[in-house]
């Protein structure tokens, strides 16, 4: 075992040699443009963009390597793109197209104009332009498993190598693999998939299940709506995670990894492919690990849509080519997982913690967080915010902090009204919530769930009704069928809500609703069930009025749900010569008044998809949303009919 | 009051379980194909069960859809029983029963698109393709469904169109993307009464 351990670190060192020089070759004294091309920036037009700076270097022939990397987090800019100059600091530019591509090449490349009207920051402080460190957010954030995100290119192992990458692999051959477990143990590391079971533990229980093979897989079946951090790490940083997974694999005594990946993100699935075969190639994995006794091979295996997939069990019985459906535990899948052998299942932001804790140590990611919850958090920002995208805090800030310093709060001077945390298995937290600290505990007690990081925020147009009947038809959708309870008690509590949302309820179902959720909790198997009614319960707890407010009045205060609201155009308000809306409409429901010209609109024919609302120019603002639908003038219905009579 | 709710149940549990329906091949020529692009895929994977789902995402990335002739195929091939290959298509969203359409539209109905309306894009597709989520145009030109998620949420609502993430796409958009696919309503009975 001894001798064994040499070799490894002297063929690490000569890789990360190599990897380093390349890098180098690559960015030092030199022009560089990185376009950040994950699926949010190619939805932007990222790949138009890398085009545009293709073209225009090679035209002006210069030595200037275009690179794609990642999601940064800035998804609100997308697409971004990075700069570096000698001379200058690294600068980031958003909402980039190709006109300002082919400027920026020609002003800042070309010549020194650093072009400032497009800079969101620089990347490091500097007295020419405000970096990302001025920003109210930089005091917040704390980047572990984000790091490397946009700032390599995740088609280069030798990028991530020479950011630091694989040292924990070559530090941990020459450990004891009960070292390794005890390392992570130590650094106290819960799993990020959502339940915040620790990981050390998980690790140890498959160790001491005395049965081989072992597996490891990596749950990437991210199918929370709502959440993308998961795809933006894999294909952003995908290393990051293989890494993590040969590590578990070393410290489990694992021979075999998997990546359980959703279909539905075929770049994260490339991604990946490529990276496992760059890995392999360097020895990183397959037989003989940088020449030590350590063997260790990864596949991926493409989920097929599935939500209930992401629970450990479903998730191996789809591996092993059946209907995924979760089974009961114990035996927990680190005793008896995959095909009946010990299996370590851990969520991608889990592995990707891993790496650094092993290269940093385990002390140091304790002094991160708090106390019982150590490291950071990582959400998807979206919804009714002006900074969506992703951001990473330790553990411990509060939702304010989140919501209001990091994500800048809600746009076009609307109030906050709730957040929603942890997708359909989550709840929705209110404005008195909001100074409650982040971590895994503190957010159960309030009702939600950490989850898997989706945080999506709600504003004052947004109802609360129409939110939890909108998690609960997914839940529904998604149960397996296996429990009865989660099967047939989803259906009927979507029917309630669906009957709320249509001003059809009855005051006494709120009860009913309330016993069936209860109930629903108490009998399911798997955490889809358990925690389906937990978006019913938060917003019964802090919004019941609202619920009261759609049954007794027929009114959705927030506006939101379609059958009981009308638009209306204010005769007063609307201009009359102005025909925006009436173009605009897509079912041709709006026409002018005969004599008065003022614009109005046919209540039968209107599909309320709200594009009038957007189309009447800002400075008459005659459109509004009424509720319940009766409040429309009746003179304005009557019009109408006298117009349908000839 | 249970009773009534619990009748209006069973009635939604007979309507929830009916069997979806299996397409066959339409003539010889299509079957023979069928045949042909199901042995090849077969042919790269040993005979183990838990090959099942690449072996159906292959196949469905040859022909778009799982026809019966293949489903039986793949059964007598794994040794299972043809049920149990029907089983596992009709449990996950991926597969698909129905040949698909030459393009095809993901409505996103995310939380962050839902919220932002995506529901009423989804509506929009629906009024204009005449369709329903699921479904495939007569002439096979679109076919409509919705996905639970595509991770681009700061985009909200998201269509994918071909593959493609459309970012912030709202009734004006879906008819502006149709245009770009030279689809206009009434166009096609327009030329069909032209060249009569």
């Amino acid at each position: 075992m001894k001798a064994s351990e040499l070799p490894a670190a002297a063929v690490f060192r000569e890789i990360k040699e190599r990897a380093e020089s390349h890098v180098r070759e690559l960015k030092q004294n030199k022009t560089y443009i990185m376009v950040g091309a994950a699926t949010c920036g190619r939805a932007a037009g990222a790949l138009d963009v890398l085009k545009a700076f293709r073209e225009e270097i090679k035209k002006h022939n210069l030595d200037c390597p275009v690179i794609e990397v990642g999601c940064m987090g800035h998804c609100y800019a997308e697409p971004i793109v990075i700069i570096g100059k000698p001379g200058y600091p690294a600068i980031c530019y958003g909402y980039v197209n190709p006109v300002i591509a082919e400027r920026l090449v020609n002003e800042f490349i070309l010549g020194e104009n650093p072009c400032p009207e497009f800079v969101i920051g620089a990347l490091e402080a500097n007295d020419m332009l405000p970096s990302f460190q001025d920003f109210p957010r930089a005091e917040h954030e704390q980047k572990i498993v984000l790091k490397n995100c946009g700032h390599i290119d995740p088609a280069d192992i030798e990028q991530y190598i020479a950011a630091g990458g694989y040292a924990g692999l070559a530090k941990i051959l020459g450990m004891a693999p009960q070292n390794v477990i005890d390392e992570v143990k130590k650094s106290g590391l819960r799993g990020r998939g959502g339940a915040g079971f620790p990981t050390g533990i998980k690790w140890q229980y498959c160790r001491d299940a005395k049965r081989t093979p072992r597996y490891v897989i990596c749950n990437a079946d991210e199918g929370d709506p709502g959440a993308f951090v998961d795809r933006a790490i894999l294909e952003s940083d995908p290393h990051s995670v293989i890494e993590g997974i040969i590590i578990a694999g070393y410290g489990v005594g694992a021979r075999y990894g998997y990546i359980y990946v959703r279909a539905e993100y075929p770049l994260a699935v490339a991604r990946l492919e490529t990276a496992l075969k760059q890995a392999k190639k360097l020895n990183l994995t397959g037989s003989h690990v940088l020449g030590s006794d350590f063997s260790f091979d990864i596949q991926i295996f493409q989920g097929s849509g599935a939500f209930v997939c992401g629970e450990e069990t479903a998730l191996i019985a789809s591996i092993e080519g059946n209907a995924g459906m979760p089974r009961y535990r114990p035996p927990y899948p680190a005793v008896q997982g995959l095909f009946g052998k010990p299996t370590v299942v851990n969520n991608v932001k889990t592995l990707a913690y891993v790496p650094r804790i092993i290269n940093n140590g385990a002390e140091w990611f304790r002094g991160i967080g708090s106390r019982e919850s150590p490291g950071t958090a990582v959400f998807a920002l979206a919804g009714k915010i002006v900074n969506t995208g992703m951001v990473e805090v330790p553990m411990g800030t509060t939702l304010r902090q989140i919501i209001f310093n990091v994500g800048s709060g809600i746009p076009n001077k609307k109030s906050f009204k709730a957040v929603q945390i942890g997708g359909p298995s989550g709840g929705c937290l209110p404005e008195a919530a909001l100074d409650l600290p982040v971590d895994f505990d503190s957010l159960q007690n309030a009702g939600a769930i950490m989850g898997s990081g989706g945080m999506v925020v709600c504003d004052e147009e947004d109802c609360m009704v129409e939110i939890a009947r909108y998690f609960l038809e997914f839940t529904q959708r998604e149960s397996c069928g296996k429990c009865t309870f989660c099967r047939l008690g989803t259906k009927q509590m979507l029917e309630l809500l669906a009957d709320f949302t249509q001003g059809k309820g009855k005051i006494e179902d709120i009860d009913l609703l309330e016993k069936l959720a209860g109930e629903i909790k108490a009998g399911s198997l798997c955490q889809l069930g358990r925690t389906a009614p937990n978006p019913i319960l938060t917003t019964l707890r802090y919004f019941r009025q609202e619920y009261e407010e759609h049954i007794t009045l027929g009114r959705c205060p927030a506006l939101m749900c379609q059958d009981l609201i009308a638009y209306y155009i204010l005769p007063d308000k609307c201009e009359r010569s102005c025909d925006a809306c009436v173009g605009e409409c897509t079912v041709e429901a709006i026409y002018s008044h005969p004599k008065k010209r003022y614009k109005i609109i046919d209540q039968e024919k209107c599909v309320k998809c709200g594009t009038c609302l957007k189309a009447c120019p800002p400075q008459y603002n005659a459109i509004v949303k009424l509720s319940p639908p009766s409040e429309v003038p009746e003179d304005n219905l009557k019009e109408k009919a006298q117009k349908s009579k000839p | 009051m249970f009773l009534d709710k619990s009748r209006q149940l069973r009635q939604n549990c007979s309507g929830q379980y009916t069997m979806s329906k299996v397409n066959s091949a339409a003539n010889e020529k299509e079957r023979k194909h069928i045949v042909k692009e199901t042995e090849t895929i077969l042919k790269r994977f040993t005979r183990k069960k838990q090959y099942l789902i690449p072996i159906l995402q292959g196949v469905q990335g040859k022909l778009g859809y799982l026809p019966r002739e293949s489903m039986l195929k793949i059964a007598d091939y794994l040794g299972i029983a043809a049920i149990d290959v029907y089983s596992v298509v009709t449990f996950y969203n991926q597969f698909r029963l129905n040949p698909p359409g030459k393009h095809s539209i993901r409505v996103c109905l995310g939380t962050a698109c839902h919220m932002k309306g995506g529901y009423i894009t989804l509506d929009a597709w629906k009024r204009r393709l005449k369709i329903d989520s699921g479904e495939t145009t007569p002439d096979r030109e679109f076919d409509l469904d919705i996905v639970a998620c595509v991770g681009c949420c700061t985009m909200a609502p998201v269509t994918v169109v071909d593959e493609k993430p459309e970012g912030q796409v709202e009734p004006t958009r879906v008819d502006g993307l149709l245009l770009g696919f030279g689809y206009e309503e009434g166009k096609k009975e327009k030329e069909k009464s032209e060249s009569k």
